[in-house]
């Protein structure tokens, strides 16, 4: 049984790197995720890490520098948010492309313009094809388990992909929750050491690491990209498993709750999801048959799995905390793409919510409900792409 | 006490409400309980008036957004009653603890509370110049909302506050912090 705190979900994140202990950390401060690496930088001074940590002059060469870290053969973590995943993009494809386990913390924010610092899905959404691994967090306890079960889940042998775990800024970073911790040598014995494959400094074996691949063989590369993504399934579920053992928490690829005989249902991810659940609650008390799913895993997206929780329900209603101009949201394109896996055909809408940080509240989990009950009942759709809250 | 309790904080910036917010949750942290606190993030800057929340709950926590009907109000600067209507969303049974050296008679009139409604005064300013020297009326706060929520026992909640100042102020100020506290929770009145 670990220690019971009440610490903000930035706390929380800084906690799990310092029982995680990386080799390597090299970090450019944002908000919201700047108090990640404020509280682990001073763990470095404090001498309670082994970690070397690089304080570098932008994330271009904070992912620039993990990327050389963890192709040395180091154990390596980063923390950051919005604009700043926007300045890593280019090195994002690079640490996937060279298969280094790089775990970052993505502390969602929404990208400019115009200027804002409150949460929204608008940078982890926008890394979706940079071949790293997603998992995505409701609160700071997710988070914390989360990150920690990131690094095997990036280690793994059939893996060997760098992994983001997602928080929602603000929201969960800034807020104080309380939440359980593991024993330092709990999480030491779980993650394990790391065993880097081919690093540059065994000088025994020299390697070549991101040479030029002309079209003869490029394709080939980007199909065993894919490969090892299709590997994260079975490991985040046989992680999970070993997780649930020393925790008493359980996890699965998406969370499913109150589904088992749901007519309607909502989809959304992180904070919002709590929040619905309790007016799902309310809805059950009254006799409606509505249930939620909460994706954890988002790359690679689990589309059987998740076609199957959602093959007995009638009407969806997809939450996206993220735009795409002139398109569904992205949440909304995966569970159309899931539901095309099984042949069930059922009335799915989407609603936008909480972009820059808009409260979402009760009333509005309320109203898609209430919606979804409408469409169920007259089989008539207003919109199929709408807004929640929105003043105007 | 109900299963879920929240409170909504109404104070001005450097006034250390959300400080108060932070320390209350650790404090009921004790008996198992699940907690919350969180401000409202606007342009951040002295003087400005702000909003706090805490969830206190004998069952996991999931809503994740602010709290709109409190079931307690504490109004860390009094001068916010003409500006601001802290009484929005508060149920029949709300609890009102009010900054102010007037008596509760005369805030109950001026917030114009129902008669279901409970309101507590404490001049959290004057004791904190007494005690602090400064006029920093967190703590004194936090020992009058304990005393009129029966939330957290005294001594728990002193030792919260002291875990909470002891990293970073010297024992003088935390002996002085400590004194508000309790004197909050003693001189607070009813009415």
């Amino acid at each position: 049984m670990g220690k019971v705190l009440a610490v903000t979900g930035n706390q929380a994140i800084a906690e799990a790197m310092r029982q995680i202990n990386p080799d390597v950390c090299a970090a450019y401060p944002i908000t919201p995720s700047t108090e990640v690496m404020q509280r682990f930088a001073a763990f470095v001074a404090d001498g309670k890490v082994d970690t070397e940590l690089v304080t570098v002059e932008s994330e271009h060469s904070a992912m620039s520098a993990c990327i050389g870290a963890s192709a040395a053969g180091g154990r390596v973590m980063t923390a950051t948010s919005s604009q700043g995943l926007a300045l890593m993009w280019e090195m994002l494809h690079i640490a996937s492309g060279m298969r280094m386990p790089i775990v970052m913390t993505l502390v969602n924010r929404a990208l400019s313009a115009p200027i804002n610092i409150h949460g929204d899905h608008s940078d982890g959404m926008g890394a979706r094809d940079c071949g790293w691994v997603q998992l995505w967090s409701e609160n700071g306890q997710e988070a914390y388990d989360n990150l920690i079960q990131a690094i095997r889940i990036a280690e793994h042998e059939d893996v060997r992909l760098p992994a983001m775990v997602n928080m929602d800024g603000f929201i969960i970073s800034h807020s104080i929750e309380s939440m359980e911790f593991l024993p330092d040598d709990v999480v030491k014995d779980f993650i394990g050491e790391y065993k880097p494959k081919n690093p540059l400094l065994d000088i025994e074996n020299p390697v070549t690491m991101g040479p030029l691949v002309l079209p003869d063989y490029f394709m080939e590369f980007k199909r065993q990209q894919h490969e090892a993504m299709l590997h994260v399934k079975d490991v985040v579920l046989e992680v999970a498993k070993e997780f649930e053992k020393v925790s008493g928490r359980s996890y699965g690829l998406f969370e499913a709750y109150r589904l088992d005989d749901a007519e309607l249902a909502i989809v959304v991810l992180n904070s919002a999801a709590g929040t619905c659940k309790d007016v799902i609650d309310e809805y059950r008390d009254r006799g409606i048959k509505v249930g939620l799913l909460k994706p954890r895993l988002f790359r690679p997206f689990p589309y059987e799995e998740v076609a199957e929780a959602l093959s007995g329900v009638k009407v969806i209603g997809v939450l996206d905390r993220a735009e795409s101009f002139g398109g569904f949201g992205p949440m909304y394109m995966e569970i159309a793409s899931a539901m095309m896996t099984n042949g069930s055909k059922p009335i799915m809408i989407n609603k936008i919510y909480g972009l820059g940080g808009r409260d979402f509240m009760p009333e509005h989990a309320a109203m898609v409900i209430d919606e979804l009950k409408e469409i169920a009942e007259t089989g008539k759709v207003k919109l199929y792409k709408d807004y929640l809250g929105v003043r105007e | 006490m109900a299963e879920t309790v929240e409170i909504r904080w109404h104070g001005r910036g450097g006034q250390g409400t959300v400080t108060a917010a932070k320390v209350l949750a650790d404090a009921c942290l004790s008996g198992g309980r699940h907690v919350q606190a969180f401000p409202e993030y606007g342009p951040e800057r002295a003087g400005a008036p702000l909003r706090a929340y805490n969830r206190i709950s004998s069952k996991p926590l999931r809503m994740h957004c602010p709290v709109t009907k409190p079931n307690i109000v504490a109004v860390v600067d009094a001068t916010l009653l003409d500006s601001i209507d802290v009484t929005e969303g508060a149920p029949d049974d709300a609890i009102f603890v009010v900054n102010t050296g007037k008596e509760p008679s005369e805030i109950r009139q001026k917030m114009k509370l129902k008669d279901t409604q409970k309101v507590y005064t404490v001049d959290a300013t004057k004791i904190a110049l007494e005690t602090i020297g400064r006029p920093l009326p967190n703590s004194c706060m936090l020992g009058a909302l304990a005393k009129a929520s029966g939330l957290v026992d005294l001594d728990t909640l002193l030792e919260d506050v002291k875990g909470s100042f002891g990293s970073k102020f010297s024992e003088k100020i935390i002996t002085a912090n400590l004194e508000a506290t309790r004197r909050g929770y003693e001189e607070v009145k009813e009415g």
